[in-house]
């Protein structure tokens, strides 16, 4: 074992750690997709260059998409939610008073 | 000097090896993202921890494996079928997630809400 | 069930799990077989000289069958699960990304995207690559070209479910060959063995790009034909 797997190997733990406690979702994918490429390193230093380029591609790159776009899926969900409740509220003027 | 990083051994043994290493640190994955697992209330957060513990497991497969006989294809081709696997059963996870949302569910599951 | 009592249960669990798989590895048994060296001695009638190759498609090809099946699965269930009405919720969405710097730069990147994953795919034969990792630099490209703003979504017609099903059925068929000839299911011909696991990767590859792409393109879209209209008077 050197130098350079100890720093791969804290770096892991650390990402993953960081992913768990974080509050914020997008944060947390981007802790995600650094997981990945640390991940590439430990395979390429695992004598695994096969690894190394699946995971490049598969769990850097669509993994973070389809998570990033399932964020993106959510903040959109909730503008339209919060959209319509505004609509409703406006369309019954009596009601809408009554909640100020 | 960069040289150094890569060839210089940290401990005299030769019992410590990097695939050693690096199978206990997928140890330590799986048992910290399955606190995270049970831990979060977010079904996404969940479906990320779900696949970190995933990685944990690719790297004790590869890491046990090459640690007594050298590279070894074997469990590296299965690792690579698993990571597919993987990528696909995540997707299929946010799918249905993203699907239970549209027909309004929420992002928790109902026996986390306060 | 409270937080508190949650946390606590999950966090004995994750320590126990540790310690259990640490003295587990600690104290794992010397495996008797040798296996990179049964390999080594019998790579060379596996017709592919890259050992990760030899064992995905000749050693334990049935894994890799079952493993194409799963993504079949997954890609059906997708396809099921999409609303009728995404692609026209999904065109709401092209006219901001049509940038042209976007256009011109999608046109440059994604044809060499794609030459490096045929690139991939040759190389699988005798050097690091393969139908996976090929499929995959592929599909990447498809999703970057979907990012961009380009409507490839709209194309998913017959032609797409064929693409999807090819890498199984070929698979399926030249398995079968051997069965013909009264050997058991999935040994290659001797002298056509480098041909055949070529062509598989080759459909392999194909179908893998496709069904990775369909499950970023038909995820289901926030904002139904229903739910959209309020939304955009907003944005007028």
């Amino acid at each position: 074992m050197t130098f350079i797997d100890l720093l791969i190997g804290v770096g892991l733990v650390f990402i993953v750690v960081a992913i768990l406690v974080s509050q914020d979702l997008f944060r947390a994918v981007v802790l995600f997709v650094t997981f990945g490429v640390l991940l590439t390193l430990a395979w390429v230093r695992l004598q695994a260059p096969d690894l190394a380029l699946a995971e490049a591609a598969i769990g850097a790159g669509l993994t973070g998409v389809l998570l990033l776009d399932a964020i993106g899926f959510l903040r959109k969900r909730k503008a339209a939610r919060k959209d319509r409740d505004n609509k409703a509220i406006r369309a019954k003027p009596e009601q809408g008073a009554a909640n100020e | 000097m960069t040289t150094e990083l890569f060839t210089t051994e940290l401990f005299a043994t030769e019992l410590f090896t990097t695939e050693l290493w690096f199978a206990l640190i997928g140890a330590l994955i799986i048992g910290i993202s399955t606190i995270g697992f049970f831990g979060a209330t977010h079904i996404l957060k969940r479906i990320m921890a779900f696949n970190l513990m995933g990685s944990g497991v690719f790297l004790i497969m590869v890491g046990l494996a090459q640690h007594d006989r050298g590279v070894d294809p074997v469990p590296q081709a299965l690792v690579l079928t698993g990571i597919v696997v993987a990528v696909s059963a995540t997707a299929l996870a946010l799918i249905i997630f993203r699907r239970y949302i549209a027909s309004g569910g929420q992002s928790k599951l109902p026996e986390h809400r306060s | 069930m409270n937080t508190q009592l949650r946390l606590t249960l999950a966090s004995v669990a994750g320590v126990a799990l540790f310690a259990l798989l640490t003295l587990a590895i600690w104290y794992h048994p010397t495996s008797t077989v040798d296996l990179p060296q049964l390999v080594a001695n019998s790579l060379a009638e596996t017709g592919t000289e890259h050992p990760i190759t030899a064992v995905l498609l000749n050693f334990r090809s049935y894994d890799t069958l079952l493993e194409v099946a799963v993504l079949l699965v997954a890609v059906v269930i997708t396809l099921a699960l999409a609303q009728q009405d995404s692609n026209e919720a999904l065109s709401s969405l092209e006219q901001p990304a049509r940038d042209s710097l976007v256009i011109a730069l999608t046109r440059r990147l994604v044809p060499l995207v794609v030459l490096v994953g045929v690139y991939v795919l040759w190389a699988g034969s005798y050097q690091p690559g393969g139908a996976f990792q090929a499929g995959a630099l592929i599909a990447a490209a498809g999703v970057l070209l979907r990012l961009a703003g380009w409507p490839i979504h709209q194309r998913a017609n017959l032609l797409l479910r064929v693409g999807l099903t090819l890498g199984l059925v070929v698979f399926i068929m030249i398995a079968s060959i051997a069965l013909v000839s009264g050997q058991p299911f999935l040994t290659y011909p001797e002298r056509w063995a480098g041909e055949l696991i070529f062509a598989i990767e080759t459909v392999l590859t194909l179908s893998i790009a496709l069904t990775l792409l369909s499950l970023f393109l038909f995820s289901p879209e926030a904002l139904s034909s229903q739910s959209r209209k309020p939304s955009k008077e907003k944005a007028q």
